[in-house]
């Protein structure tokens, strides 16, 4: 075993060079992704050992960027896109929902999209507008796309190979608050499913369920039940579409009450359907509804008010204290 | 092409008729001519009142000379321009039947493409086996050149699935309904194909209206920086449903290649030799590293938008009639006459192949089956998806439920 200690974006730069050095057809391409190595970093150095013809500066247009990259794979290409920001998708967001999305499906099944969308997203980096969003939903409510977002170096690694060699359209949510924490990087593992969840922190009395920069939060939150003497367990959903709840429903079987964390809105957010699921599927087993903790219906603030906004340590444990209470 | 021939009805417009032929000249042409001169008048570089377009053939049949563009079409034989012919009667005939099936109610909607024969006959017809095609939703004539079967258009319209036919069985990618996405497919293509050290070529078809989309001007400039072997062909008909080209644009449509650095040309629509010339120029210079050009085919829909649309609600019948001296079949044929390249048995050999095509596209649609229920879940995913997997359970628990009762009265 050979593993390694790194950052989460060096994990994904690394997991970038291992597909452009694998697989030929393998490309990535945004907006300053080649000499700059992108607004952060992600990209470094990949411009350079693997030249301009596969890790591509592109014009200023992400609906350009998403629609030759439909062509490029159309052509037998494995593009990897990069969004710059959250904010900065929604002029591609046609070129996702109306081609990317639909296009096997209205092939019959005679072409595959391997198209990869990178994109930073969420808040807490004091950011001026648009730079700190979670479109999440948007993106899973649309069948054809699969959407994931990882939550430590490690996943990250793995999950975009294996986003790369996925057949279908995968957009890739990476928590760029997260960026710079360091995790152990296991490049000889044999990873899981990526649409599978992991349980980060074993529990008895409740489940925290979340994924990609609330994760942490969770387990923080988790180790301060702890204190108080309550057994929280950590889910890792890793993927909201396809969403695994079967784990989440094992893991609320055994515990019992259920508190799904997000920084999207709660409101028809990814948590809205996991009530839903989990209510129906167990209703006998639930000593509490399934709670939420998540962003408002606001557009995102300023950033001297994200702290307010976004779930932190305490909000989580009310949620826990009142799903706890009934 | 691999259609088998028989006859059955007379055309319903035009193509056959020596009648309709003789018809065909001067009338009302002066309107059209003014109408288009407007449209160029507002042309920094346009003289006189007459749009500045590539033209082989007159609206009469007449072969005028084009130094720069002869070339492309110098070795063209008598039987290559019977072909053409021949493509243009046989796709309208298509076009017209699915019109009548809609009618008839074995078809949802259909977008004809009567009128748009020559640009696309010719534009397709340049076009090379490796070569791409990027369409729109009415290029008939384009899949026709592809070797598409022509009743594989119609599961869309018949409502019995998206689209279906395999994009590389003939470099003939699926119909685009959202107005302008493909012209970016096709760049990323040509960006591909420059990547894989190939001289194929990659063509996007789209129309006046698709031009004011954000994505045609990205895929302008996405080909342009990084001279990609595409050729965007612009099928100006003059309408976008019921907007005319003034609602659109303006400057003449071709000039807005400029602004990219490529060049753009303005061709004679309805004349499929000056169709067929242009666009293998434009395909050369993709071929030899030359980066993209912009077509601009100015010619006519003739019919409605699509079968819903009532054309009489924003347009008058003499602008139709002006068109139709300008007919590009009747064109060709007048050529074809005057040159003693076809005879009488041709034309009603061909119109025999046109009336069987059309019972043949009848019978196809008429069987064409409705899709097992299933087809809902399938192909949303190439690798699967855990949620459509329940749901189609799910859906098939329901249906069986159906079978349960039935079987338990």
């Amino acid at each position: 075993m050979t593993t390694e200690k790194m950052a989460l974006a060096k994990a994904i730069n690394e997991s970038l060079r291992t597909a452009l050095d694998a697989d030929p057809k393998v490309l990535v391409m945004g907006e300053d992704v080649g000499k700059l190595g992108g607004v952060f970093r992600v990209t470094d150095g990949l411009q350079k050992d693997f030249g301009e013809e596969r890790v591509i500066d592109t014009p200023l247009a992400e609906s350009g960027i998403v629609g030759t990259a439909i062509g490029l794979a159309l052509r037998g290409y494995r593009p990897v896109v990069e969004i710059q920001f959250d904010g900065f998708v929604f002029p591609a967001y046609d070129q996702i929902v109306t081609q990317l999305a639909k296009m096997h499906a209205r092939a019959l099944g005679k072409i595959k999209l391997p198209v990869v969308i990178r994109i930073p997203y969420g808040g807490g980096i004091g950011a001026v507008e648009h730079h700190s969003e979670s479109p999440e939903a948007l993106f899973a409510h649309v069948a054809g796309l699969k959407v994931v977002s990882p939550s430590n170096a490690g996943d990250a690694y793995w999950m975009m190979q294996q986003a790369i060699q996925s057949d279908d359209p995968v957009i890739f949510f990476e928590p760029k608050r997260r960026y710079w924490d360091k995790g152990e990087v296991d490049k000889d593992a044999i990873p899981g499913p990526l649409h599978k969840a992991r349980v980060a922190r074993e529990g008895a009395d409740l489940t925290l369920a979340a994924y990609g920069p609330m994760v942490k939060v969770c387990l923080e939150a988790a180790a301060a039940a702890q204190e108080e003497g309550k057994s929280i367990e950590v889910l890792d959903l890793r993927s909201m579409s396809p969403i695994d709840f079967d784990s989440i429903q094992a893991s609320v079987e055994k515990t019992r009450r259920l508190v799904v964390v997000h920084e999207a809105p709660v409101f028809l957010g990814t948590g809205a359907e996991i009530a839903a699921r989990i209510t129906e599927r167990c209703f006998y087993h639930l000593e509490a509804p399934v709670l939420r903790v998540g962003g408002y219906h606001a557009p995102y603030p300023p950033a001297r008010l994200e702290e307010e906004y976004l779930p932190g340590l305490d909000r989580v444990l009310d949620a826990v204290d009142r799903s706890l209470a009934y | 092409m691999t259609v088998e021939s028989t006859a059955a009805r007379k055309p319903r417009r035009s193509a056959g008729t020596k009648s309709a032929a003789s018809a065909s000249t001067t009338g009302t042409k002066s309107a059209a001519s003014r109408r288009a001169g407007a449209a160029a008048g507002k042309s920094p570089g346009a003289t006189g009142g007459e749009p500045q377009l590539v033209q082989l053939l007159t609206p009469e049949g007449k072969r005028v000379k084009d130094a720069t563009y002869d070339p492309y079409v110098a070795d063209i034989t008598p039987d290559e321009l019977r072909g053409l012919y021949r493509d243009m009667v046989l796709s309208r005939r298509f076009d017209a039947e699915a019109t009548s099936l809609q009618r008839q109610g074995e078809l949802g909607l259909w977008a004809s493409m009567l009128g748009q024969e020559a640009a696309q006959i010719g534009s397709g017809r340049a076009t090379r086996a490796d070569d791409y095609v990027f369409p729109t939703y009415r290029e008939h004539g384009v899949a026709w050149c592809r070797g598409v079967d022509p009743t594989n258009l119609l599961g869309m319209f018949r409502g019995v699935n998206n689209g279906g036919w395999d994009p590389n069985g003939n470099n003939f990618h699926l119909y685009t309904i959202v107005i302008g996405s493909q012209a970016l497919h096709a760049t990323g293509y040509a960006m591909g194909v420059t990547k894989d050290g190939a001289d194929s070529a990659v063509i996007a078809y789209f129309g006046d209206g698709a031009s004011s989309q954000g994505d045609v001007m990205e895929a302008f400039n996405f080909g342009a920086v990084y001279n990609a072997p595409v050729v965007f062909f612009c099928q100006n008909n003059q309408w976008a449903i019921s907007e005319p080209t003034e609602r659109q644009m303006r400057v003449p449509l071709y000039q807005r290649a400029q602004g990219f650095g490529f060049p753009g040309i303005r061709v004679d629509g309805n004349d499929v030799l000056a169709c067929l010339a242009v666009t293998k120029w434009a395909l050369e210079r993709a071929r030899n590293g030359e980066g993209p050009t912009l077509v601009e085919a100015y010619t006519y829909r003739m019919g409605a938008h699509t079968t819903s649309d009532d054309p009489t609600r924003y347009r008058g019948d003499d602008e139709r009639a002006a068109w139709e001296a300008k007919d590009p079949i009747l064109r060709l044929r007048a050529h074809l006459e005057a040159a003693n390249h076809a005879d009488e048995s041709f034309f009603a050999e061909l119109e025999a192949e046109s009336e069987a095509l059309g019972k043949r596209v009848r019978d196809v649609v008429r069987a064409m089956p409705d899709p097992d229920h299933f087809a809902i879940f399938e192909n949303v995913y190439a690798d699967g998806h855990a949620l459509v997997d329940e749901e189609r359970a799910q859906f098939a628990a329901y249906q069986a439920s159906f079978a349960d009762a039935v079987e338990g009265k």
